[in-house]
């Protein structure tokens, strides 16, 4: 057993968050906060850069990686908050003409949800009957579907819910690192705020809920084990959601306003926490496992 | 990225786990959780067990990992835990292997494996809590030892023990955290005096432990003079990095356990109830697999656990908690019955979240130590 990264996992997340870096920084960010429309050049550069085709096989032109990687590469896009239905693409690469090079863009409906539907090219499930609804998260447009939430049941669902969870994971670890980053910086009473006890107690918190939540997940890659993604899920919506409220209260007034971006990392969060497996039916589902 | 075990390592599962299946039912029955001496007999009498079988010095020498698989296993099992043999297994034990000289280890470790010596931790003192470099108890050089007064408070085992893992303030005119020794004081010698301390579950399992002018070989110090706080920090990252990790797995057993009485009782059909030991065993899963991280993490460095044993702590020593509240509602008015194992255990997991550091405290070394933000208060 050796359950840290291997070398190619280091170099392979180093590699995605340097090439996130150049091709969503926080300028893109802010940018298409102001106008939020899947941008096809963006998501045809992570097409070539393998972003979509990951875990197909070489000879089917992918980078022949699997499940543990794709994790990584999904942190990475969670945390910084890189737009797009991008599981979705991602898993329909290999089924979908031109989504494994970025040249299609593909949506899932989920939970009575539907993200991304008038930007993408191919909806996977049924939006018929679909209404548009002011989503509270500005990059992501979502539409309500009518009928009951589907029970995952295949591979693709379990999947799917796994690297939404590892998205989570990389945003609280953003939110965390904000935090702290702020702590350090702002001073009030002549000292920095990190200083104070209340203040470093927020941010310990968030990295203990962090460091679980990534446990969890990079467990549930490796295992593929439903009532494990499932508990992976519940403990990284709360990681996310729960990081990036304590990461706006360390900035105070700050947080508050629309120009900081703990705003975006908590809406996201939300988003995501309830798209697919809300907790309700993970916290049911891992109580099932017992 | 790996969960596997190694061949050599499923090998050493599967051989204890064929002895603890033969051991096991030859057993003793358990003695009355509160009386003392009945427990350091019966925790000895499992330790000497271990002993002949070959697996007492699993704590010190083997791997992290195989240390993982002998928690895991015995747990599992339904095995005696450490008990009485904590302090002498999991803090005294690996600190004298650390930082002992031969003569030491030969002398202490020995006994310790065999189950025939208990320990005592003698590191807080009355008023000093969390801070514990606050400590008072002082020594006076006369020759080859050194004469001890003071007092500590908080020593658990202190009733039933031989040996007590003492810090003592070898130079008063010191810095707070230099001029601290670490030494190994017999509890029968002349001027030691235990008054035990009853739990709020009423037992006697710590005690306040009164110092008048005993006398302690130099020999006995561990580590340099004065340089006490560094040997004891050795200790402390041994306490929060591994001594916890076997509870996890006994977690998950007892969440099983209530899930059953839960199905049977009819509690079960409570969705709250059901949802809310479904998010605890999502909880005790990933403290396992958090574990695994910090186990490969020390397997690889070969170093005493870090600042991410604080990161364990601090969730699990609550969530633990938070089991034994769910375990409440799951069995209604038998919670109040002090017969129940479960209601003692439930009133012996408030302590979690104060022993072996405050959470409070833990949160200031994850803050300071991990995230880099500065001392202060």
């Amino acid at each position: 057993m050796d359950f840290r990264l291997g070398e190619d996992q280091r170099a392979l997340r180093k590699g995605v968050r340097e090439l996130l870096g150049r091709l969503f920084d926080r300028e893109a960010l802010r940018a298409a906060v102001d106008s939020p429309a899947v941008d096809r050049g963006l998501w045809r550069e992570l097409g070539a850069a393998g972003f979509f085709a990951l875990r197909l096989p070489e000879e089917e032109g992918g980078v022949g990686l699997g499940l543990p990687e794709a994790v990584l590469v999904f942190e990475e896009a969670g945390r910084v908050l890189l737009p797009g239905p991008l599981v979705a693409t991602h898993l329909a690469a290999g089924s979908v003409p031109g989504a494994a090079e970025g040249d299609v863009v593909v949506t899932e409906v989920g939970e009575g949800l539907v993200p991304w539907l008038d930007e993408a090219d191919v909806v996977l499930g049924s939006a018929e009957g679909a209404v548009p609804m002011r989503s509270v998260d500005p990059l992501t447009p979502l539409h309500r579907v009518p009928g009951a939430p589907a029970a995952v049941s295949t591979t693709e669902g379990w999947e799917a819910v796994l690297l939404t969870a590892a998205e989570q994971v990389g945003s609280a670890e953003a939110t965390t690192g904000k935090a702290v980053s702020y702590a350090r910086e702002r001073e009030q009473f002549g000292q920095v705020i990190g200083g104070f006890q209340a203040v470093k107690h927020l941010c310990a918190g968030m990295l203990v809920r962090t460091e679980l939540a990534r446990a969890a997940v990079r467990a549930a890659s490796l295992t593929v084990d439903p009532v494990e993604i499932a508990g992976a899920k519940l403990l990284a919506d709360e990681a996310a959601t729960a990081n990036a409220r304590d990461c706006l209260q360390v900035h105070g007034g700050m947080g508050f306003t629309w120009e900081a971006d703990v705003h975006l990392h908590l809406k996201r969060a939300w988003v995501r926490a309830e798209l697919l497996l809300p907790a309700a039916r993970a916290e049911e589902t891992v109580a099932a496992g017992l | 990225m790996d969960l596997a075990y190694s061949a050599e390592e499923e090998d050493f599962r599967v051989r204890l786990r064929e002895w603890l299946a033969a051991a096991l039912p030859t057993l003793p029955a358990r003695p009355d959780p509160l009386d003392w001496p009945a427990r350091r007999a019966y925790d000895c009498g499992w330790q000497r067990r271990l002993y002949d079988a070959g697996y007492a010095d699993v704590h010190w020498d083997a791997s992290p990992t195989q240390r993982l698989i002998f928690l895991e296993e015995t747990e599992l099992a339904g095995a005696p835990y450490v008990g009485a043999n904590f302090v002498g297994l999991l803090h005294a034990g690996p600190t004298i292997a650390a930082e002992g000289t031969a003569e030491q280890r030969a002398r202490w470790l020995p006994p310790v494996l065999r189950g025939d010596e208990v320990w005592c931790q003698g590191f807080s003192e009355p008023d000093a809590g969390s801070d514990l470099a606050s400590l008072r108890t002082r020594v006076v050089r006369d020759g080859d030892a050194y004469v001890v007064s003071g007092s500590k408070i908080w020593t658990s085992h202190a009733e039933v023990a031989d040996w007590c893992e003492l810090l003592v303030r070898t130079d008063p005119g010191a810095a707070k955290h230099r001029g601290i020794s670490w030494l190994a004081m017999p509890m029968d010698a002349p001027g030691v005096t235990v008054r035990p301390l009853r739990t709020l579950a009423g037992s006697t399992e710590f005690a306040e432990v009164f110092l008048d002018e005993v006398r302690v070989p130099v020999a006995n110090r561990v580590g340099e003079e004065n340089d006490g706080w560094r040997v004891t920090m050795v200790t402390l990252s041994f306490e929060r990095g591994t001594a916890f990790v076997g509870e996890v797995v006994a977690c998950r057993r007892l969440l099983g356990e209530l899930a059953r009485t839960a199905r049977e009782n009819g509690t079960w059909d409570d969705p709250v109830l059901r949802r809310r030991l479904g998010r605890l065993s999502a909880e005790f899963r990933a403290l396992w697999r958090l574990t695994q991280a910090n186990v490969s993490e020390a397997q690889a460095t070969g170093g005493v656990p870090g600042a991410g044993g604080s990161v364990f702590k601090l969730h699990y020593s609550h969530a633990r908690q938070e089991l034994y509240e769910a375990a409440a509602g799951v069995l209604g008015p038998d919670a109040l019955d002090l017969g129940r194992e479960w209601t003692l255990d439930r009133l012996s997991s408030l302590s979690y979240t104060i022993a072996a550091g405050t959470s409070q405290i833990q949160r200031d070394i994850v803050a300071e130590r991990i995230l880099g933000l500065p001392k202060g208060r």
